[in-house]
């Protein structure tokens, strides 16, 4: 029998298996920010151990950046000193770092990418949920927690069972106005938010395959808001045409040698996988969520579920919860939701294509009156890229405040966040009660729906418009 | 890592599915660089916005366990939430499904997840609320989950077992691999990526 991709990538990172133990895997990148990794420089400083492959560990500073004054101090003490915790474990433990104001800063999930770090094959992680994202190039990506930071800053590896494998298929060209959100969402909302438990899966088919690198990272971002433990696709011509000519692929002879191996990375025919979902691309519509978790959406032309017309007891509960605390009436049209805020960025849809398709909606357009757009860049870089196009002249000639790189409102741990009862359109990833602010209430969204939300003020899509 | 044989305590119902990280601890209380004084985030918008929370209520004060609904800890990766449970007093956290990454980050950290069928939760909810004091045995020796009576048998894999038994450091257990991954390392491909600091 054949080998499933993820099969592929987990066997060639094996460094030692042994019967009733957990296989032990080697790293080749592990990405670091300021939120989970004190405690883990910590645990070594305790041990006396150094790390050690400082030279395969990069960090960033994104989850407490303001973005605004991005070059000043943080206001906040304590997210300072969180930060100056970073810079100092860097300094002390040899860790490249790309701190705040730096031209290649940003959210740790758009700049390995950018610099050509993640690569077909590879195996990735950091101490971030949404480290999936980089399986959108073939590699085996996934989040860890703190302890297993220190782990892989201390040996490189991490002892790991090898999950299962799932295929989710989807064939055919996305209508009009869907994208790569609404993709994952539908997939999500069809499966549950633990749909995915246990899996690496891989997303296959002819809409993967025509989706760009940025539109591919999007799905396998949220792969975790499903529960799976990893999200890839296969990389391809499309993905090797990404990679050429960044700063850390390879060059000459090697690029050759690279994209011959890189070709190898692909499920082969005879292969079987654990579990399968399968949809048809020509039926998906644009996707938003109404609850408060990410599974729970429906198409933006459907209305507020009822909680009763769900046959799971614990659906339904959650169902109820969910509303009560969005404050939605069931019935309601998607369409008839009015925002507060929209916020365009975050590591699932903060990247230059993100810009320029809300951009290209918002031109020559104005923001609603009593609505708040952030429009905030994945990295400097994609931030240098959208105003050498001038995309950052459309945003705030139509009201929109246009800011410097970090996770920002996707989370609230800088001071972007929503006030108590505050509900937002947001391109983010999870829409969980309090995630953007106490209180606040998140409609998950894709860029485009996002762009028309803050015309109309309303839940919308360009065909709205 | 502290041992984990077999612990006795009264335990919380808490009747909700999908309670992701951000609700077991929101992001404004991760900005700390310690590993401990987390209790005071654990559930915070729901003890300061519900009156009625099971962790408000003082028939449950003390309790060492925590029943809670299916797809417990999605979300975030972010390991304080089992910090803010254990700086709680929790020892053990019993669901019918755990998130992934959560689970990985209890079982490291000493915090054990026991995975029970959804009736079984269901009966231990209504157990525990008809009298709190319910003495609830989690027994990770003879995997068993017991209380008034009812003995429950739960799965958790040998090895995992072995290391929370003897609460080893699974940095030292790989430390004793050296010489494979200098093997490996010298055997990796020469294109990959890399940096200097």
């Amino acid at each position: 029998m054949g080998k499933t991709l993820a099969e592929k990538l987990w066997d060639s990172h094996v460094v030692r298996s042994a019967a009733g133990e957990p296989d032990l895997l080697f790293i080749d990148m592990h990405l670091v920010h300021e939120v989970t990794s004190p405690q883990a420089f910590d645990g070594l400083r305790q041990a006396g151990r150094p790390v050690h492959r400082p030279d395969l560990t990069l960090a960033t500073e994104d989850h407490n950046v303001p973005t605004v004054d991005i070059f000043k101090p943080i206001a906040d003490p304590v997210s300072r000193t969180q930060v100056e915790t970073l810079r100092k474990n860097c300094a002390e433990f040899g860790v490249r770092l790309y701190p705040m104001g730096d031209a290649e800063q940003g959210i740790v999930h758009v700049i390995g990418p950018q610099l050509g770090l993640t690569q077909p094959g590879m195996t990735i992680v950091c101490g971030d949920s949404h480290t999936s994202t980089h399986g959108a190039f073939g590699a085996l990506a996934f989040g860890i927690g703190t302890s297993q930071v220190e782990h892989v800053l201390a040996t490189q590896t991490l002892p790991m069972d090898c999950p299962k494998t799932m295929a989710v298929t989807v064939d055919g060209d996305l209508p009009d106005g869907v994208t790569p959100k609404d993709v994952i969402l539908a997939v999500i909302a069809k499966t549950g938010t633990g749909g995915g438990q246990g899996y690496m899966v891989e997303y296959r088919g002819s809409t993967f395959e025509q989706m760009s690198m940025e539109g591919r990272m999007t799905v396998c971002n949220m792969s975790i808001e499903w529960g799976a433990r990893a999200g890839m696709i296969a990389p391809d011509e499309t993905t090797f045409a990404y990679l050429k000519g960044r700063d850390h692929a390879p060059r000459g002879e090697s690029w050759d040698a690279a994209v011959e191996y890189w070709k190898s990375l692909r499920t082969d025919d005879n292969a079987e996988f654990d579990a399968e979902v399968t949809l048809d691309a020509s039926t998906l519509a644009p996707f938003v969520t109404w609850g408060t978790n990410p599974g729970q959406g429906a198409p933006l032309s459907a209305s507020v579920p009822d909680p009763a017309s769900f046959e799971d007891e614990a659906d339904r509960v959650s169902a109820e919860k969910a509303l009560q605390y969005m404050g939605l009436t069931a019935g309601t049209p998607l369409r008839d939701i009015a925002v507060d805020t929209v916020f365009v960025g975050s590591c699932t849809n903060g990247r230059i294509e993100d810009l320029r398709s809300v951009a290209k909606v918002i031109e020559g357009r104005q923001v609603a009156e009593g609505v708040r757009m952030l429009v905030v860049p994945g990295s400097m870089r994609v931030k240098k890229q959208a105003e050498d196009e001038g995309l950052d002249a459309i945003f705030t000639a139509a009201g929109a405040e246009w800011r410097q790189a970090g996770c920002s409102m996707c989370l609230g741990m800088n001071p972007d966040q929503l006030q108590p009862g505050e509900r937002s359109a947001s391109t983010s990833n999870r829409n969980f009660e309090g995630r953007q602010g106490k209180g606040g209430r998140t409609h998950l969204v894709s860029p485009l729906v996002a762009a028309a939300t803050a015309v109309t003020g309303h839940l919308a899509s360009p065909a709205d418009l | 890592m502290e041992k984990f044989t077999v612990h006795t305590g009264t335990a919380i119902p808490l009747r909700r599915s999908n309670v992701d990280t951000d609700q077991i601890i929101p992001a404004v209380y991760l900005k700390r660089v310690t590993r401990t004084g987390f209790e005071d985030g654990l559930f915070n918008a729901w003890r300061t916005s519900e009156p009625d929370f099971v962790l408000n209520r003082p028939e449950y004060h003390g309790a060492t366990v925590l029943v809670a609904g299916p797809d417990f800890g999605t979300g975030s990766s972010r390991e304080h939430a089992v910090w803010a449970l254990t700086d709680y007093g929790f020892k053990a956290v019993i669901s019918p499904r755990f998130a992934d990454i959560f689970r990985g980050n209890s079982l490291k950290a000493g915090l054990l997840t026991v995975e029970l069928p959804e009736k079984i939760v269901q009966r231990l909810w209504d157990d525990i609320e008809a009298d709190p004091t319910t003495q609830v045995t989690v027994d990770l020796l003879e995997r068993q989950v017991r209380w008034s009576g009812e003995v429950h048998d739960f799965t958790l894999d040998d090895y995992t077992r072995w290391r929370l038994l003897e609460g080893l450091d699974d940095i030292g257990l790989t430390l004793r691999h050296t010489d494979a991954v200098a093997a490996f390392e010298q055997a990796r491909r020469p294109w990959l990526p890399s940096l200097s600091a």
